[in-house]
């Protein structure tokens, strides 16, 4: 088991207002952690610190680090470029976020940032990636229309192809099924077990149940605090800590 | 006590008096502009004809057209177009985009919306004494290119704000996490994206521009003009020409302010005429922008 990251001390604040509490959490090499939790709990503020979403907004400030393995980056270090940082991690929203351009500008738009303009090299890594996020057989033959015209779940399959079409280390998804019908969280759930294989997952989640189908390891967030870690299976049958037992009972949340 | 249906009744009767009283005050706005379109078609109508269009002003009222007038309207509108748009964007887009959200920016924010209700009048004044006296730009093309532009600059800012600001929150964090600078969302997405609405904006500002006069009788525009400004195109290299920007002119509305305030009646039928010009002038733009609306509504959904 390798590490892919290392969260070590990570305090979070909204202007005054602090969001994490002395976080500290492994992330897993080409395993799923999720992280749960009650609404407002930070889970979503402390995956938006992965890629630096927050810099985006004034006040926003962290404390401690996030190691990047093989190489060591520090994630938040105040040296390190969140764009450098984006280039590396890809995430996937809550609502599916297509641009309004054709499927296929959609996934090629994170290799074009990156400069790649080789038409050849772009259609291939594009035909990977829907390949990869199970659209490929749906979306082959209307590559250029616009990818409004796609259902809710294939829009969200599509922002999953958009986010692994560039090769990130890291894949973040932020509640990626909380706006999608049983069907479609299915057959994203059944993506997340396939995509594992080469990516590290973190997955934020308000649904139990999908943390237990989809993770190898669970992070339960309470008020901004770690509450328990540890291996999906043990963490939902044999909790250790009282909070983690009664959330995942339904006693509150 | 009142039964359910006398209430039911009751409420009923306010909502038919909400509905009389709603169509009259659409009537009384929609009365205006078709009493107004007809008066002018009424006087103006029989004085349009290809000659009215290609001639220049006369003493003889028969004679006279409105030739130098809708050529300098045009050149003006065009000036005034290349001016404000690079200007208005680009301040709309660094306000929107790249400024810091502090006291400076709202500073800024509530000016623009307090220059936006500025007497154009003021402008002209401030025309005459900045481009006309200081920086000798003469009573041109370009000064009024100018005065105009800045006249327009806050409608063209907020109009570009507001389309800016409807691009969704998620589109832009889409961007952003796939790793594009702030530039690279601003060119690939929001330009893109809020065309529709920016473009809108600018024809809107430009019909108002049309149809201004004060600040340009201010700055010293022409009444009488019995000749074009020299061609953009020419015969010889380097084949286009920029003298016409420091042409004397005159614009459409000041040709009319010019025969209604003659006394003879036939020079007021030219006025009618050359209003429904400008009329139309203005309501093919909103046209325009209508068209712009519709496609780029039908082709960007979010």
């Amino acid at each position: 088991m390798t590490l892919k990251a290392e969260v070590k001390n990570l305090n979070f604040y909204y202007g005054e207002r602090q969001a994490l509490k002395n976080i500290n959490l492994p992330v897993l090499d080409r395993k799923v952690t999720a992280l749960i939790g009650p609404s407002g709990c930070g889970k979503s503020t402390y995956l938006r610190c992965f890629n630096r979403m927050h810099d985006l907004y004034p006040g926003h400030r962290y404390e401690g680090e996030i190691m990047l393995f093989p190489d060591q980056v520090n994630l938040i270090g105040k040296d390190v470029d969140p764009i450098e940082i984006r280039m590396r991690i890809s995430m996937v929203f809550q609502k599916p976020n297509p641009f309004p351009k054709s499927i296929y500008e959609n996934v090629a738009y994170g290799l074009r940032v990156r400069g790649e303009s080789n038409k050849k090299v772009i259609d291939e890594k594009v035909e990977k990636a829907l390949r990869g996020a199970a659209l490929w057989d749906e979306a082959k033959d209307r590559l250029h229309q616009p990818a409004f015209n796609l259902s809710g779940g294939q829009q969200q399959r599509l922002c999953i192809a958009r986010a692994l079409a560039p090769d990130p280390e890291l894949l973040l998804f932020d509640e990626p099924t909380s706006a999608l019908d049983p069907i479609a969280t299915a057959r994203i759930e059944e993506l997340v077990n396939e995509i594992k294989n080469d990516v590290t997952i973190l997955i934020v989640t308000h649904n139990m149940q999908q943390a237990a189908r989809v993770s190898d390891y669970t992070a339960f967030l309470y008020m901004g605090e770690l509450v328990e870690y540890g291996e999906t299976e043990v963490l939902f049958t044999n909790p250790k800590q009282k909070k983690t037992e009664e959330y995942i009972t339904g006693r509150f949340g | 006590m009142k039964t359910l249906s006398q209430i039911v009744a009751h409420h009923k009767r306010i909502d038919k008096l909400f509905i009389i009283l709603g169509l009259l005050s659409m009537f009384v706005g929609l009365m205006t502009l078709c009493a107004l379109i007809i008066n002018l078609s009424v006087d103006g109508f029989e004085r349009l004809s290809v000659p009215f269009m290609t001639s220049f002003p006369s003493r003889f009222p028969e004679k006279a057209g409105i030739l130098s007038s809708w050529v300098g309207s045009a050149l003006v509108m065009l000036t005034t177009a290349v001016i404000s748009i690079p200007i208005g964007v680009g301040a709309a887009i660094y306000l929107e985009e790249f400024a810091a959200k502090n006291k400076i920016t709202d500073i800024i924010e509530i000016n623009i919306t307090n220059l936006a209700g500025v007497p154009s009048i003021v402008y002209g004044l401030m025309a005459l004494g900045l481009f006309v006296y200081k920086f000798h730009l003469g009573q041109s093309v370009l000064t009024a290119g100018l005065t105009l532009g800045l006249l327009v600059l806050p409608i063209v800012i907020t109009a570009t704000r507001e389309a800016i600001r409807a691009v969704p929150v998620g589109i832009r964090e889409a961007a952003f996490a796939l790793g594009a600078t702030r530039w690279q969302m601003v060119k690939d997405h929001i330009l893109p994206y809020s065309t529709g609405g920016i473009s809108t904006g600018i024809i809107i500002a430009l019909s108002r521009a049309i149809g201004e006069s004060s600040p340009l009788i201010t700055i010293g525009a022409l009444t009488f003009i019995a000749f074009l400004p020299p061609s953009p195109i020419t015969v010889s290299f380097p084949y286009i020409s920029f003298e016409w920007l420091m042409s004397p002119f005159t614009v459409i509305p000041i040709q009319m302010f010019n025969w209604v305030s003659r006394p003879q009646a036939e020079f007021h039928l030219n006025a009618a005429a050359a209003g429904l010009i400008l009329l139309l002038m203005t309501l093919s733009m909103n046209a325009v922008a209508i068209w712009i609306r519709y496609r780029f509504r039908k082709k960007v959904k979010w």
